[in-house]
């Protein structure tokens, strides 16, 4: 009995250590950007602007958006190295890269041609109405632009 | 016991949730200003109001946050809609002091052109609870 007690014990324990280990592992298999960075993207930009879907630009493009913060548009968006790293994974930029200083003017994803030609329509007066008032404000005729969806037969431009 | 074990291995894995309050970062504020003046009165309300409309250059706190801390506001760039300031109205503010940190440094910057003081962060918060309506 008390040999039985006693190897139960030993193996409970074993099963117990398993099961930590297998808590760790599946926390370490877990993209980083989930189980460490929670959309530090969404956190840090989205909290200004829509969190732009990183397919709108080119990861080299990113690169200088990430470069150029600290004059971002008329304000200082810089971000700690901690946070700038998180968002540079999500943006499929290398961190280092987005750290390194540039003189390069700041890509806007309003002059990139595709926007011209999918906006081509909409008037310059529509842009600056009050309920939009800038064509960063995806939100105001894309309603879900904040989870990446732009379909065209969904747009509602505000009057 | 394994059931035990992967009850504390699921406690030691979760992050710890963040005990900061309004309040309790508004004290420490006020500490940390009374370390720099020891005739330092406490948070003002007054104060943080008067802080919250001053326009040194484009901006004030109210150009994006409007004249109400408890309303909507609104990014006065970008058009994006930004959820009440006023914990009075919105209980997920000044719940994180890394997250307030950043915030104050960001926006005392592009409003006043300078960091904010931690007497004017005690004073902004203290009035940020007194908030009603209007200001």
């Amino acid at each position: 009995m008390r040999t039985r007690s006693g190897i139960c014990r030993i193996d409970c324990i074993v099963w117990s250590l398993a099961a930590v280990f297998l808590a760790h592992a599946a926390v370490a298999a877990v993209p980083p950007n989930q189980a460490i960075e929670p959309d530090a993207y969404a956190e840090e930009c989205g909290a200004c602007h829509t969190a732009y879907p990183a397919r709108l630009l080119r990861p080299a493009d990113w690169a200088v958006v990430l470069a150029t913060l600290d004059r971002h548009f008329g304000v200082d968006a810089s971000l700690d190295a901690t946070a700038l790293a998180a968002v540079a994974r999500q943006l499929d930029v290398d961190p280092a890269v987005a750290s390194a200083a540039t003189t390069k003017a700041t890509p806007r994803i309003t002059q990139q041609g595709w926007f011209r030609e999918e906006h081509d329509e909409v008037s310059a007066q529509q842009f600056r109405s009050p309920a939009v008032r800038s064509a960063a404000n995806c939100n105001a005729c894309h309603a879900g632009a904040d989870r990446g969806q732009f379909d065209e037969h969904s747009v509602r431009i505000p009057r | 016991m394994s059931r035990k074990a992967l009850v504390a291995a699921t406690v030691l894995l979760a992050v710890p949730a963040s005990a900061d309050t309004p309040e309790s970062l508004m004290r420490g504020y006020a500490e940390q200003a009374r370390t720099t003046s020891a005739s330092y009165a406490g948070p003002s309300p007054a104060a943080g109001r008067r802080l919250f409309h001053q326009q040194p250059r484009d901006w004030s706190c109210a150009t994006c946050h409007t004249n109400q801390p408890v309303a909507t506001g609104r990014h006065a760039i970008t058009g994006k809609t930004i959820a009440p300031l006023s914990p009075v109205a919105n209980p997920e503010r000044f719940r994180d002091a890394a997250k307030v940190e950043k915030w104050f440094k960001r926006n005392c910057t592009d409003t006043l052109g300078r960091l904010c003081t931690s007497a004017e962060k005690a004073d902004l918060i203290s009035f940020l609870l007194s908030a009603q309506g209007g200001t």
